[in-house]
C-alpha cells in the first residue's frame, strides 16, 4: 500500500466474484474480492482452506473447470481484461506473462517425463522459434539460477528422483521459464520440511528481486507471510476481511479472524508458556454461509444478536491508518484495546 | 533391466514345464487309448501290443513325458507312425485324429486363429480406448452417454449374439456380405477381409467395452491430476494437455488389460472361430479334447502357456517403458 508515485499496478482484481454449480447448491467460493499487486511487489493471501485464496489465483490464472464455474468482475493484467478473454489468447498469456507454483510438486511435475523435457516444453511453447538446444539452455541455466547442483546432469533427471526441496526448485525454474511478470505461489512451501521452507522463500525473494515480478503468495501460515509479503490480504468464506501492509495486519490487525490466525502461530521469541489459542469451530460451507459477517459463529466478539448476525459488514478503511482495511463491525476503538490488550504478546504479532 | 527380463524367463520355463506335467499326466488318467484306436478292426492282444510298443506306449510315463519333451528341442523319430517322417524339432508328436503331425496341423490353423484375433485386437483396442478417452472429455454430455450405453451392451453381449445378427443383417437381408471364411491373406487380402470382417466385429465390439470403461474411468482420474493443472498453467493448448500429458499416464493399466487379453486369445478364440465358421486353433483344440487327441491337447495348452507368460512377462517390461518410475528387479 505504498502511495508512492509508481507504475499502476501490475495486476488490479475489482470486485472478482466465483460460483460453481454443483449438486449440493451454489458454491459462492470467492464474493467480490479487490485488490492490487506491482511489480517487484509480493502480496500474502491468507486464510483457512475453503477461504477462496485458491480459487482467486486459479481465476486469475484461468485455471477453473470452465463448464461449472461461474466468475464476474475484473482482472486486469497489464492492462488486460482477463474475464471473459477468449481462451486462445488466455492461453498466450498464462505460463509466459503468468506463471503459478503449486503446492505439492511431487504431484504436481509429470512422473513420466524428465524434468529437462518439461522445462523445455514451457519454454517451446511461448518461443515456437526458439531451437530444441536454445530451449536446453535455457532450462539449464534455470535450473542452475533455482539452486539444482549439476543442472546439466539433472536435465535428464526425473521428478521422483528429486528430494521435495529440490522438486519445488524445479517447479520454481518451470515457472519462471519465460520471465513472468506476475507469479502466483499457492502454499509452495507448504508440502515441504520446515528447514526447506525457509529455503524456498529465500530463493522466491531473491528471484523476486532478480526479476521484478509481481507476486502473490498464497498461504494459511501467518509466518510465512511475515517473512516475505510486503501487502497482505485475508479472506474468510470467499470475503476479504481486512487488507493491509505487512506492518498493519501483522501489528495492528483489526479483524478477530487475524487475531486467531496470528494467536495460533508460535513465535521462537514469545513466551514459551503462553498457549497457542487455536480458533474455534470449522470453516463455513461456501452454500450456506452463515448470514451476516460469516464469521460471527466463531467470533468470541461478535455482537449477538446485532449487525454481526443480521449485516454484512463492509471492508472500510481505517480512518486512522493510511490503506488498512477491515470488514468487522466491532467499534474502532474497542478492535485497538482488545488487540493491545490479549493479542499483541502472542505468537508472530510478538 | 537385463537381469530381471532372464529372472523372470527362468520363472517363466518353471511355469511351462509345471504345465506340461500336470496336462501330460492329467490325460493318461482319461481312458483314451491311441493305440487301441490305431489297432483297427481286426485288433488282436498280439497286434495290440505290437502297436503299443510302437507307440512307445508301453514304456513307463516318465519316460514318455522325457521323450516327448526331447522332441521339442531335438526331433524325434516317428517313422513308425507318421508315416515315415521325421519329426524334426520342434516336434509336439502326431496326430491320430488329424492324422497329421501336430506342427502341421497348427501351421494350418494357425494363421486363420491369427488372422481372426488380430484385427479385432487392433480395431477394438484402438475403438475402446478411444471412445473411452473421448467419453471423459466430454463427461457427461451426449458423447459420453453413447460411449458408456454402447460399452454395457457390449459388456452384456456375447460373440455369438452379435455374430449372428450381423450374418443376419449382412448377409440373408441386405445381401451385401459374402459368407464368413477363411482366405489367407497372401492370397486375396481382399477376400480375407470380407471373408472375416463379422469376426473381427463380433469379437471386437464384445471385447471393447471393457477398455471404454477403463479408459474413460483412468482419463477422469487423470484429468483432475496436478500434472493436468500444470500443464494448463504452462498454456499448452487443449490437446498438448490431453494427448500428451493426461492420457500417457492414463494408459498403463490398459497395456496390462490389453497385454494379457492377447496373451489369452493367441490360445485359440473357440466362440469366434465357431461363429464364424472357420477352423482355427481353438476349434482344433476344442474337437482334440472331445476325441482324446493327446498330442494336439498338449501343444495346443503348451502354447496357449507360451503365449500368456510370455506376455505378462512383456507387459512388465512395458510398464518399465512407460512409467520410469517402476524399477524391475
Amino acid at each position: 500500500m505504498n502511495t508512492t508515485i509508481e507504475d499502476p499496478p501490475y495486476l488490479r482484481v475489482v470486485d472478482l466474484k466465483v460460483r460453481f454449480d454443483t449438486d449440493d447448491g451454489q458454491v459462492r467460493a470467492v464474493e467480490g474480492v479487490n485488490f492490487t499487486v506491482r511489480k517487484g511487489q509480493t502480496l500474502g493471501i491468507v486464510g483457512e482452506s475453503g477461504s477462496g485464496k485458491s480459487v482467486t489465483s486459479l481465476s486469475i490464472m484461468g485455471l477453473h473447470d470452465a463448464r461449472r464455474t461461474r466468475i464476474s468482475g475484473e482482472i486486469h493484467l497489464g492492462g488486460r481484461q482477463l474475464v471473459g478473454m477468449p481462451e486462445p489468447a488466455l492461453r498466450k498469456l498464462r505460463g509466459s506473462d503468468m506463471a503459478m507454483i503449486f503446492q505439492d510438486p511431487l504431484s504436481a511435475l509429470h512422473p513420466y517425463y524428465t524434468v529437462g523435457k518439461q522445462l523445455v516444453e514451457a519454454y517451446q511453447v511461448h518461443h515456437p522459434d526458439a531451437s530444441r538446444a536454445e530451449a536446453r539452455k535455457r532450462a539449464v541455466d534455470m535450473l542452475g539460477r533455482v539452486g539444482i547442483p549439476q543442472p546439466d546432469r539433472r536435465f535428464s533427471s526425473y521428478p521422483h528422483e528429486f528430494s521435495g526441496g529440490m522438486r519445488q526448485r524445479v517447479m520454481i525454474a518451470m515457472a519462471l521459464m519465460n520471465d513472468p511478470a506476475l507469479l502466483i505461489a499457492d502454499e509452495p512451501t507448504t508440502a515441504l520440511d520446515v528447514t526447506v521452507q525457509a529455503q524456498i522463500l529465500d530463493l522466491l525473494e531473491d528471484l523476486q528481486r532478480e526479476f521484478n515480478s509481481a507476486v502473490i503468495l498464497i498461504t494459511h501460515d501467518m509466518g510465512v507471510v511475515a517473512q516475505v509479503a510486503d501487502d497482505v490480504l485475508v479472506m474468510y468464506a470467499g470475503r476479504v476481511i481486512e487488507y493491509g501492509t505487512v506492518e498493519q495486519v501483522l501489528r495492528e490487525a483489526h479483524h478477530p479472524y487475524t487475531w486467531g490466525l496470528l494467536a495460533s502461530i508460535p513465535s521462537l521469541h514469545g513466551d514459551a508458556e503462553v498457549d497457542l489459542k487455536p480458533i474455534k469451530g470449522n470453516p463455513p460451507s461456501l452454500i450456506n454461509v452463515p448470514t451476516g459477517c460469516a464469521f460471527h459463529p466463531r467470533c468470541a466478539y461478535a455482537l449477538v444478536p446485532g449487525a454481526c448476525v443480521d449485516v454484512v459488514p463492509d471492508l472500510l478503511e481505517l480512518s486512522s491508518r493510511n490503506g488498512h482495511k477491515v470488514a468487522c463491525h466491532l467499534p474502532e476503538s474497542r478492535r485497538v484495546r482488545t488487540y493491545e490488550e490479549d493479542i499483541a504478546h502472542v505468537g508472530v504479532a510478538q | 533391466m537385463l537381469r530381471f527380463v532372464v529372472m523372470r524367463l527362468l520363472r517363466a520355463v518353471s511355469v511351462l514345464i509345471v504345465t506340461s506335467v500336470v496336462t501330460f499326466s492329467m490325460f493318461f488318467a482319461l481312458p483314451a487309448d491311441p493305440a487301441l484306436a490305431l489297432c483297427g478292426k481286426s485288433c488282436d492282444t498280439t497286434k495290440y501290443e505290437r502297436v503299443k510298443h510302437t507307440l512307445g506306449l508301453d514304456e513307463p510315463l516318465v519316460n514318455q513325458y522325457g521323450d516327448y519333451m526331447k522332441g521339442i528341442f531335438v526331433g524325434r523319430d516317428l517313422s513308425a507312425i507318421a508315416g515315415g517322417k521325421f519329426c524334426e524339432a520342434p516336434c509336439l508328436g502326431y496326430s491320430f485324429e488329424q492324422g497329421e503331425l501336430v506342427t502341421d496341423a497348427l501351421k494350418r490353423t494357425y494363421p486363420i486363429t491369427l488372422s481372426l484375433i488380430i484385427p479385432a485386437f487392433i480395431l477394438y483396442l484402438t475403438f475402446g480406448i478411444g471412445l473411452g478417452v473421448l467419453a471423459a472429455l466430454k463427461r457427461g454430455r451426449a458423447m459420453d452417454k453413447f460411449a458408456v450405453g454402447l460399452s454395457l451392451v457390449g459388456a452384456s453381449s456375447q460373440i455369438f449374439t452379435i455374430g449372428f445378427i450381423l450374418v443376419f443383417i449382412f448377409l440373408v437381408t441386405l445381401r451385401i456380405s459374402p459368407p464368413p471364411s477363411y482366405t489367407p491373406l497372401t492370397e486375396d487380402p481382399l477376400k480375407w477381409a470380407s471373408g472375416l470382417w463379422m469376426g473381427w466385429v463380433a469379437l471386437g465390439f464384445v471385447s471393447m467395452a471393457i477398455h471404454t470403461r477403463l479408459s474413460r474411468a483412468q482419463m477422469l482420474e487423470t484429468l483432475s491430476e496436478d500434472f493436468v493443472r500444470t500443464a494448463r498453467a504452462k498454456g499448452l493448448s487443449m490437446r498438448k494437455v490431453y494427448g500428451k500429458h493426461a492420457l500417457r499416464a492414463a494408459l498403463t493399466p490398459m497395456v496390462t488389460q490389453g497385454g494379457l487379453e492377447i496373451g489369452t486369445l493367441l490360445g485359440g478364440a473357440v466362440i469366434t472361430e465357431t461363429t464364424t465358421s472357420v477352423n482355427g486353433v481353438g476349434s482344433l483344440a476344442v474337437a482334440a479334447a472331445r476325441s482324446g487327441d493327446l498330442a494336439v491337447v498338449m501343444a495346443t495348452v503348451l502354447i496357449s502357456a507360451v503365449f500368456v507368460v510370455g506376455f505378462v512377462i512383456i507387459v512388465d517390461v512395458l510398464y518399465a517403458v512407460i512409467d520410469p518410475r517402476v524399477k524391475l528387479s
